[in-house]
């Protein structure tokens, strides 16, 4: 039953240099529905794929409104998701209080990673099982982040987590390094495309995703973290599937350029 | 307060009224900060607009105002992220005495008009005391100038008993521009004689369209 004698806690290492109930938790996090997180400048969105656990089920929610400025997207165990998603909304609740400015997105994931460590380095507690995409937007623009169990936490331009990620990783990375100047739109479409690629052959609709977005417009007013809504979200996967039928041939030949790029591309696997 | 060293309260002075109608509801303040016989500023809002259908003004301790409206801000976000709507004007009624009546032997110095719609879409005026009693009412004045208005609302709008049977509804009959014209009225009387209230009236009118507000002046003596 057990994998070795090192696994039974939290706090008690392998003579490897590993603790394995933190790896265990993180493995957590590749069980759940994907999530996928890309932004430019500008703009940061969030896209899940939604898995009901039954036929006469509905799914659970995996994108959360933090503030005006930020939100999460999450897989792995969602009610862990659920406790995480309500500190972080009082953390900016608590910021916005005391200072009258918003929490900065780097601040936020800083907060959240410093409270997943704290169940790494306690006999009594367990680790947090869900991996969070953190976007949001501040004075420096808009921002990606991916916090995981372990307490560590990364910033990204694009990034995917939760079951068959590695096929959306895989898409983002041949197209990242153009993100930076997308706009709003371009970046929904590639972040429906990204979900696509985790669904494996099951097809993509308005009722089996979540898309979120928030940005800056260019006159420097803010458009608050928001559900895109179903109908239009439809509208694009429609538009998406009739430019993919037309000129399929051309895509092709381009995408395959593109690989050829991307191959000596850092990897984005952590 | 004797306890505390020494008296922690001020008074900053000013004066609140709201009226509701059928479908309407009038919240105004003046916009003047004063402390014994000098005037702070003539500019300063007293009314905050907590949820998209409810506005509450208050005179009083302008640092407990401002830390109230503040902390009921706070808890209007949590509500919204919790349930995923804006909170309505009842339910920040009863917040408003929650949280008025936790610090019942610290209290807040601020009287507070709340006004907004309710659910049905009616005309609601909520008036308190320091600690948190509160009651429905079809119009109110609270603050420094509230001896001054609150006869005269009374003689124009007739409120019906609380203790009639069946229960009377307490919304006033006028029309929104009627009940408009009626709060200038009455600010610009108060003025006359209260020192504390005048420079310029900010005026809040909710109804089914949204919220707006418009400002007239008053007599800055």
């Amino acid at each position: 039953m057990f994998r070795n004698q090192y696994d039974t806690d939290v706090t008690t290492w392998s003579p490897a240099g590993r603790l394995f109930q933190v790896e265990y938790a993180m493995e957590a996090v590749k069980q759940g529905s994907a999530c996928v997180g890309l932004r430019s400048r500008t703009h940061a969105v969030l896209a899940a794929a939604n898995k009901a656990a039954s036929e006469l089920s509905s799914h659970q929610r995996k994108v959360f409104r933090v503030a005006d400025h930020a939100g999460v997207a999450l897989a792995g165990l969602t009610a862990d998701g659920r406790v995480l998603s309500r500190f972080l909304r009082s953390e900016c609740i608590n910021h916005a209080f005391v200072y009258d400015a918003p929490l900065p997105v780097s601040r936020l994931a800083l907060r959240l990673a410093d409270k997943a460590q704290v169940c790494t380095q306690r006999s009594w507690k367990r680790p947090y099982g869900v991996g969070l995409l953190v976007a949001g937007l501040d004075e420096s623009g808009a921002h990606l982040y991916y916090n995981c169990p372990s307490g560590n936490y990364f910033e990204y331009q694009a990034f995917a987590i939760g079951s068959r990620s590695q096929a959306a990783k895989t898409f983002l990375e041949r197209r990242f390094e153009g993100y930076n100047d997308y706009t709003p739109e371009q970046l929904i479409k590639d972040a429906l495309s990204a979900i696509k690629e985790t669904l494996q052959g099951e097809k993509l609709t308005s009722s089996n995703c979540t898309v979120a977005i928030v940005g800056r417009k260019d006159d420097g007013t803010v458009e608050p973290f928001e559900m895109i809504d179903v109908k239009r979200i439809q509208e694009i996967i429609d538009s998406m599937e009739a430019a993919e039928e037309a000129p399929a041939a051309e895509a092709e030949s381009s995408s395959m350029q593109e690989e050829d790029k991307g191959t000596d591309a850092a990897p984005m696997d952590i | 307060m004797s306890r505390r060293g020494d008296w922690v309260y001020e008074n900053n002075g000013g004066t609140c009224v709201a009226i509701a109608g059928a479908d309407y509801c009038v919240v105004a303040a003046d916009t003047r900060l004063s402390v014994g016989y000098n005037i702070l500023t003539r500019d300063h809002s007293k009314i905050c607009e907590l949820a998209d259908k409810c506005a509450l003004a208050s005179s009083g301790f302008q640092g407990d105002i401002k830390a109230l409206h503040k902390n009921l801000a706070a808890r209007e976000l949590l509500y919204q992220h919790q349930h995923n709507k804006r909170m309505s004007c009842p339910a920040m009624a009863q917040l408003l005495s929650n949280t008025l009546y936790y610090k019942r032997f610290f209290p807040y110095y601020a009287f507070n008009v709340l006004g907004g719609l309710d659910s049905e879409g009616k005309g609601c005026v909520f008036t308190y005391d320091a600690v948190g009693s509160y009651e429905r009412t079809g119009y109110s004045a609270q603050g420094t100038g509230s001896a001054l208005i609150m006869p005269v609302l009374d003689n124009q709008l007739k409120s019906p008993s609380p203790l009639l049977l069946p229960a009377r509804d307490a919304v006033t009959p006028l029309s929104e521009t009627e009940a408009v014209d009626l709060v200038k009225d009455v600010f610009a009387s108060a003025t006359e004689r209260d020192i504390y209230t005048g420079d310029k009236l900010e005026i809040v009118v909710i109804n089914k369209a949204g919220t707006k507000r418009e400002y007239i002046d008053l007599r800055k003596d």
